[in-house]
């Protein structure tokens, strides 16, 4: 529809954006989890292996599966809230567009995520033995693409929930999938085929190929683009078919 | 452009099954205190959601300010305070009301002036999931009045209050529509009902009478508002 709040306008997603860093800000506990999280977690690993060869090993995959974990899940239940509480139905009755509400999350979450992944990878690098041949850019680029596809999936997940219980539940049901099929635990090639094919469609395993690469080697070369393309591709259908479940009537 | 806020005809809403709003059809001017009264259940947020335009109808055409309902010119236009508070628990009362007015692209001023309106001035930078059931419904009713809404559909926002801020609040509403705008409140207690110019009474999914209250007194020969409401019940049954 060509009406004015069909849209998009620049100054209520950034208010949206900050008002949900202020949200996060106020809750020091969740602002805690979210940005020390997966460092805890990959100091955990580090020495469970006791070993920096076998962590150098795993941690590009994990560097990429935590942020993607923990973004889905607070982005589904911070907009579960949203639409339960009423606020989102409030926001609908007023001159915002859809996409106003979800860039505004992505926006702020990406925030978020750009400072989980910097810790997370400051801590590897310097601290646990991480060695990578590409570069550190390269590697908080593909990281934060893959905690803001967690973030839209996360998202669009909310829409079929109906309690904060179910969308806990979420988490095991669209994340681990793709955690076990990612290459993390068997190299995708190793799979049966049925299982290859469904690694294949999960765009977790595009991520971890991507920062696999990144450990091994410095060159930028097309599969890592096209890796690269279908994250953020994926991130954005899946943001787009989030605005296709806010609706602005309801039954 | 005509003196009617709000035209709803033929109406029907079917939610969950059942037909909880049906063939409802009245017209409220502009400048003026509406109450929607009824028992709970009776279908008063259901015809407030169907005004606003978030509600799915099954029948009928709601017009609000010349424009179909839901259409997206009436956005800024219409000020609604949900029944349950919609507002952000996790904010402070000024920061979600900041939020609110730079989405309605309301100036900054607006939210110490709606602060001030719904007497939240010495909570003002309480968290509002902290505040108290009444403060909360009001750091609602301040929402709505962010801005400049030629309609207010206020559903139930003086529940829970006391006596005194009741009475303030009614005197806001009174005060706004002098200024022009229209009110539609809705209250499932008759003894508001005195404080509106009309009424629209309503039970079981159906408008029961439109009239104003003395209007209403006079026809049931009745001079509590709540025994008139029930004396119509009963010539309804009786019909
Ligand atoms: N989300 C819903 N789904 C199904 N039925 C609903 C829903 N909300 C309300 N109802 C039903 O619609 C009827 C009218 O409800 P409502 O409009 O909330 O009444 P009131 O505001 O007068 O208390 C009630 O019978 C209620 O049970
Ligand atoms: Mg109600």
């Amino acid at each position: 529809m060509r009406t004015p709040s069909a849209v998009m306008n620049p100054a209520i997603t950034m208010a949206t954006a900050q008002r949900i860093l202020t949200q996060v800000r106020h809750d020091h506990r969740t602002l805690a989890l979210m940005i020390l999280l997966p460092s805890l977690l990959l100091i955990l690993l580090r020495f469970v292996f006791n070993s920096e060869e076998m962590f150098s090993r795993a941690a590009p995959a994990l560097l990429a599966v935590f942020p993607f974990a923990i973004m889905f899940i607070v982005t589904s239940i911070t907009t579960l809230r949203e639409r339960t509480t009423g606020t989102l139905e409030r926001l609908m009755t007023m001159p915002m567009a859809k996409l106003d509400l979800l860039f505004g999350y992505a926006i702020a979450f990406g925030m978020v995520a750009v400072l989980q992944v910097s810790v997370a990878a400051t801590i590897s690098l310097t601290w646990l033995g991480l060695e990578i041949g590409g570069s550190v850019w390269t590697l908080l680029v593909i990281a934060v693409l893959d905690a803001l596809l967690g973030m839209a999936l996360g998202l669009f997940a909310s829409a079929f929930a109906t309690t904060e219980f179910q969308a806990v539940q979420f988490m095991p049901a669209f994340v681990m999938p793709q955690v076990l099929l990612c290459g993390l635990f068997a190299p995708r090639e190793s799979m049966h085929v049925v299982l290859e094919w469904a690694s294949n469609v999960m765009p977790l395993s595009y991520a971890v190929d991507a920062l696999n690469h990144v450990t091994v080697s410095s060159d930028i070369d097309g599969t890592l683009i096209r890796n690269l393309i279908i994250v953020g591709g994926c991130g954005l259908a899946a943001l787009v078919l989030g605005a296709a479940t806010l609706r602005r009537r309801t039954p | 452009m005509t003196n009617l806020a709000i035209v709803v005809d033929g109406l029907r809403v079917n939610r969950g099954g059942r037909d909880v709003v049906r063939d409802v059809s009245f017209e409220i001017e502009r400048g003026t205190v509406t109450g929607l009264l009824g028992p709970s259940g009776c279908g008063k947020t259901t015809l407030m959601r169907s005004i606003v335009g978030v509600q799915i109808v099954a029948g009928g055409t709601v017009t609000v300010l010349g424009e179909p309902a839901g259409s997206a010119p009436l956005r800024r236009k219409i000020g609604y305070a949900t029944q349950n508070p919609a507002i952000y628990a996790d904010l402070m009362v000024t920061e979600a009301l900041r939020y609110f007015a730079s989405v309605l692209r309301a100036p900054a001023s607006d939210v110490s002036r709606v602060i001030d309106e719904v007497g939240l001035s010495s909570h003002a930078n309480a968290m509002v999931g902290q505040l108290s059931g009444g403060q909360h419904s009001r750091a609602n009713l301040a929402v709505a009045l962010l801005g400049t809404p030629e309609l207010l559909v206020l559903d139930e926002p003086t529940v829970g209050l006391d006596p005194v801020l009741r009475d303030e609040l009614w005197e806001l509403f009174a005060r706004l529509a002098k200024q022009g705008r229209t009110l539609l409140v809705s209250s499932h207690v008759m003894d508001e009902a005195g404080r509106c110019e009309r009424l629209l009474l309503m039970r079981e999914g159906g408008l029961l009478a439109t009239d104003s209250p003395d209007g209403l007194r006079r026809r049931t020969e009745q001079t509590d508002l709540e025994q008139a409401f029930l004396r119509l019940i009963k010539e309804v049954e009786a019909a």
